[in-house]
Parts: C-alpha cells; structure tokens; sequence
C-alpha cells in the first residue's frame, strides 16, 4: 500500500528561455471530474443533470441519522480505469475519509473522500507541443470523492436555495504536480486530459454544466530558484479559456507585486469572467481546517491485480497513440491527423472510409471540411447525421473522377445529410451530374463569347486575365455543373487559338 | 499543553459558541484526554498492522442501479424553511 498524502508535491525545475525573463511560472491544476455513472456514488439515487430541485435525493443523500452510504462498483471502476489512461499506478488498498466543514450544500457537515489512500497516484500525461516536442505533466493523484449539493442565491428574498440532487454524484479529482510552466501549457494540457477521457467515455466533461471543473495554484519564482514561491488559488474558471485567462492574469499580477517590492499572500481567488480579473476570496488565514479522519461507514477497497489488468486491455486506444499510428499509417500531417483525432466518433469515421477509397488525404478534406463544418453548425454529433463512410466515398468518388464539380459535390453531400439515398440517386433525381459532353459545353461557351465582347478582346490582346470570369460565367450560367477544367480549354481554343 | 485559545478554536470549527466560564472546565477535561492519548502512543504498536476499519472486511459494493428516490415534498419535510422547491437558508455568500 501506498500512502499519498495531500500536499507532498515536488517540483522539477525548468527554465524558461524569454528574453528578460525574471521570474518563471510555476502551475498545478486540479480537475474534478463527474462520472457518469446510472446512479449516485453511496446510493441508489439517479445521477442526472437538470431534474427538478430535491427530486433525487434519499436519506444517504440528505445525511440523515442511520443511513448508511455503500459505494458504487462502476465508480471505482471508472477510476481505475482513468488512472491507467494517465498512466497511474493503482493503490492496492484504498480508503475513504471524511473531510469535515459546514456549508449548507453539504448536508452531512462532511465530504466523503481520499485523504492518505487515493485509487491512483504517480501518473503522467503526455502533451504535444506546438514545437513538435512533448511536455510530460505529472499526476500526483487521483481521488474519488463526492459532489455537494448546488446554491442558488436568491437576492430577490435575501436568502439562499438549496438544491440537493448534485449531493452524492461521483467525482474523480485529478492533481497534477506543479509540472506546467505557462497559462498555454495548462490550456494544452486540458485539452489533451479532456480528449482522453471522452475517449474513455467516462464523463461528460461539459464545463458548461459542471461536469468537469478547474481549480488552478499557481506561483511565480525568480528565474533558477528551485524552491516553489507562495501560491495563490484560483477558482471560478468555467471554460478552458478561462482558465488560460485568469492564470496569465494572476501571473502578471504576482510579477508586478513582486516587482513593486510586495509579497505574495496566499490566498484563494475568483475570477470574474465579465471583469476578466481575479478578487481575493479568503487569506490563509481563515483557510480550511479539514480535520480528516477514516470514514467508519465505508470498508477499505482492494483492487485485484486480475480486475486491474482487466480494465487495462479493455482501454481504447487513446488520441495521442492514435494520432501517431493515424500520422504514419495514413501519411497524414500533424495538423490533419490531429483534427480527426479530436473527436473519438471522427478517427473512426475516417478509418471507415480508409477501408474504401486509399485517396486518404482527400477523405481527410472531406471530413475536416465539409463534415465537421456541418457538425459545428447544425451543433449536432456525426451520429445524427445520414451520412456513412460508404456514402461519403461514393461522393468522394464522383468528385475524384469528373460526375461532380467540387462546388456541385458540396451540395450533394448536404442532400446526403438528410435522405438515406444513395449518391447517384441524389445526383439523378437534382440534375447535378457535372456536364462534360462537349457538344453541350460548346453551345454555353458559344454564349458565353458573343455575351462577353470586352473580356473576349481582352484575351485576344494577350491578357488571359478574364479567362477566370468567363469560366465564371459558364458555371453560373449552367448552376456549377459544367465541368471547369473542359469549358477552360474550350474557351481558350476557341478565344487564343482561333 | 492546550489552551483555552485551541478549545475555543476547536468549538468554531465545528460552529460551537463558548462562553468563558464553558470553555474554562472543558480545556481542562481537553487536557486530560490528551494526556491519556499520550500514554496509548506510548504503547509499542510496531508489530502490529495498521487499520482503517473496526472489522477484518474489505470490497463492500453495490452495483451500478438506480433505485427510486424520495419525492421533493417528502424530502422537503425535514426543511426548516423551504422556497421554491429547495431549502431556505440564510444568504451564503463566502
């Protein structure tokens, strides 16, 4: 057994290379996760978001006098399973404690959590640099514990309401050590610990309603100091972007306090998203005195090591190794293979299409493009959508050989979002089939030529400027059926060589 | 040693008003309690394994189901005061 206790951090030291930099910055962050798990973690209460005030609570939840909370197996399932994703040992034996203090939205007047035996701990998680290098960030621990319940402030009655049915819900806190040396790294660093936990489809991981937030701690230390400077807390961050934001702020703030010949306080600060700033919450000194102590109502836990090895093989393979086996397998670039790997339903989608059509960097197009800009604006998940991977290469097929213009292959693929038809029932029934057969493109640029006497002239006068409008024209004219590449050469055998 | 100061830090801690004359006896009773811890950490433990728990067990679960819970009017009853579906307490803003 190994005991982590909370606080016991040790910091690498590493140099930052700005110019005149005085001070480097020193980052840990903390992540509390929601599980989503069908019921709470200590009872049999549903965990859902959004039902009615003090729908889903019991007596475990509300702590009443001889109930007695029993923990949920898929939690610390989940757990195990996210700690050997961030490359977590797991505790052979683990223990719950209660961590005591009074707030309305906690109705025991404790929190089940770790303190000394957390499920994981000594992890990393490796994040890809813009650089092309990694940075590997440590993680302390990770601790199951319980959600409190939600307070709604009410100014219009001068009172708090209290909503219960938060109280119970699972959470993982993720500790990093102080490992990250900017408010980007700790951006980066987000994004690539949220990404891997969708990808084990653990958490919902909205921000937005809670189910993942972020408290920061940071501090600032002469350049080549190894021993870490008074910290200041942040909280209150409810975007990644937030996040970046008030740890750039409170960076500059601590420089100029140092600067200015001040010291640091230790201190917990809110950010004001609207004011973009941080405010004092409370000082060290009236900081919590949690008084931890075992919670007599829950056994130890002892994960097998057959249990643990169990979760292990049944791990997806996660967003950083799939974007290098993507890279090399499909011989896509960082950028590229980054963009498919960002969403877990994506890659996959991509490497149904891979299987049908080997043009992979044009299915990457395809996908990056036209697909996801459909996604991110009818705000809808690709499962929504009509559109398979076997469709999304027959059109990709008629683009490569010539039926479909790119633009006329655009509406198509809009069309394919929306009937289950095939493509070539799609081109038929709305007339989209490219035009190529010469016969009709030389009656169009007939047309176009006795219509377009200037830029004619202008062509034969040795500027071939124009060539591009009258291309133009012709594609209007027949709705962006003809083909492009064709009405270009006849206009140019037609115009210069006549 | 305790102090007066501790006991009355202890007593806020958990919301627990004392007055002089209350937290003068129960410095002292603190004192003696703590005087008998320090006759236990006396005791040579070191042949013998640490416990978290008072019985020798271990893996108590339950699984992943989702039972009924109580309605909001049943589980507002033990409310002091309750507005709009929730609890009333007095404003709380840290």
């Amino acid at each position: 057994m190994n005991r982590v206790p909370i606080g016991t951090k040790s910091g690498l030291v590493y140099k930052m290379t700005i110019e005149n930099k005085q001070f480097d910055t020193v980052i840990g962050l903390e992540v509390h996760l929601q599980l989503k798990t069908q019921s709470k973690i200590f009872c049999g209460c549903a965990n859902n978001f959004g039902a009615e005030a003090n729908s889903q609570v019991c007596p475990v939840c509300l702590g009443l006098p001889g109930s007695l909370p029993v923990l949920n197996k898929k939690v610390l399932e989940y757990a195990v399973k996210i700690g050997l994703a961030l490359n977590c040992k797991i505790n052979s034996y683990i223990k719950f404690d209660r961590k005591n203090y009074y707030y309305p939205d906690l109705p025991k007047a404790y929190q089940i959590s770790q303190y000394d035996f957390p499920v994981c701990y000594q992890g990393f998680v490796l994040v890809p640099q813009e650089s092309s290098t990694v940075k590997k960030v440590g993680i302390t621990r990770a601790h199951i514990e319980e959600d409190a319940g939600k307070l709604i402030h009410d100014n219009e009655n001068n009172c708090s309401l209290v909503d219960y049915n938060r109280t119970g819900t699972p959470l993982l806190e993720i500790v990093t050590e102080p490992d990250l040396r900017s408010a980007q790294e700790a951006y980066d660093y987000l994004q690539i610990l949220k990404l891997t936990l969708q990808y084990l489809d653990v958490s919902d991981c909205d921000m937005e309603k809670g189910s993942l937030r972020c408290d920061a701690n940071i501090s600032i230390r002469p350049v080549g100091e190894t021993k870490l400077g008074v910290k200041t807390e942040l909280k209150n961050m409810n975007s990644f972007r937030a996040v970046k934001a008030a740890l750039t702020f409170e960076e500059n703030r601590q420089t100029q306090v140092v600067k200015a010949g001040g010291k640091i306080t230790q201190e917990t600060r809110l950010w004001d998203e609207a004011k973009q700033m941080s405010i004092t919450m409370r000082s060290k000194e009236e900081a919590h005195d949690y008084r931890y102590f075992p919670d007599p109502d829950l056994t130890p836990f002892q994960v097998d090591s057959s249990v643990i090895e169990q979760i292990r093989k049944s791990l997806p393979e996660l967003p950083v190794d799939k974007w290098e086996r993507i890279k090399k397998e499909y011989g896509l670039n960082d950028y590229d293979a980054w963009i498919l790997v960002s969403s877990p339903e994506i890659a996959a989608f991509f490497e149904e299409c891979a299987k049908l059509h080997t043009n992979y960097k044009n299915i990457c197009n395809w996908i990056s493009g036209s697909l996801m800009q459909e996604i991110n604006s009818r705000k809808l998940s690709l499962g929504d959508l009509r559109i398979t991977p076997r469709r999304l290469v027959e059109l990709i097929l008629k683009a490569e050989d010539g039926t479909l213009s790119n633009l006329v292959a655009k509406d198509v693929f809009r069309y394919a979002l929306e009937t289950d038809k095939s493509i070539d029932e799609i081109i038929q029934e709305k007339g989209l089939a490219q035009v190529s057969d010469s016969v009709t493109l030389e009656k169009i640029v007939d047309e176009i030529i006795t219509q377009n006497e200037n830029a004619v002239r202008q062509i034969k006068n040795g500027d071939e400027k124009p060539l591009g409008f009258l291309v133009g024209q012709a594609m209007k004219k027949t709705q962006g059926k003809a083909n492009p590449k064709k009405i270009g050469e006849i206009l140019k055998r037609r115009i210069i060589d006549a | 040693m305790i102090s007066e100061k501790d006991v009355k830090y202890a007593a806020s801690l958990s919301r627990i008003h004392l007055s002089d004359e209350e937290a003068k006896p129960l410095t002292k009773d603190l004192e003696k309690i703590l005087h008998y811890v320090e006759k236990l950490q006396k005791l040579d433990v070191s042949k013998v394994e640490p416990t978290s728990h008072v019985l020798p067990i271990k893996n108590v679960y339950r699984e992943d189901k989702v039972r009924s819970s109580l309605s909001q009017e049943e589980a507002l009853k033990i409310a002091v005061e309750k507005i709009k579906g929730s609890y009333k307490v007095p404003k709380v803003i840290e």
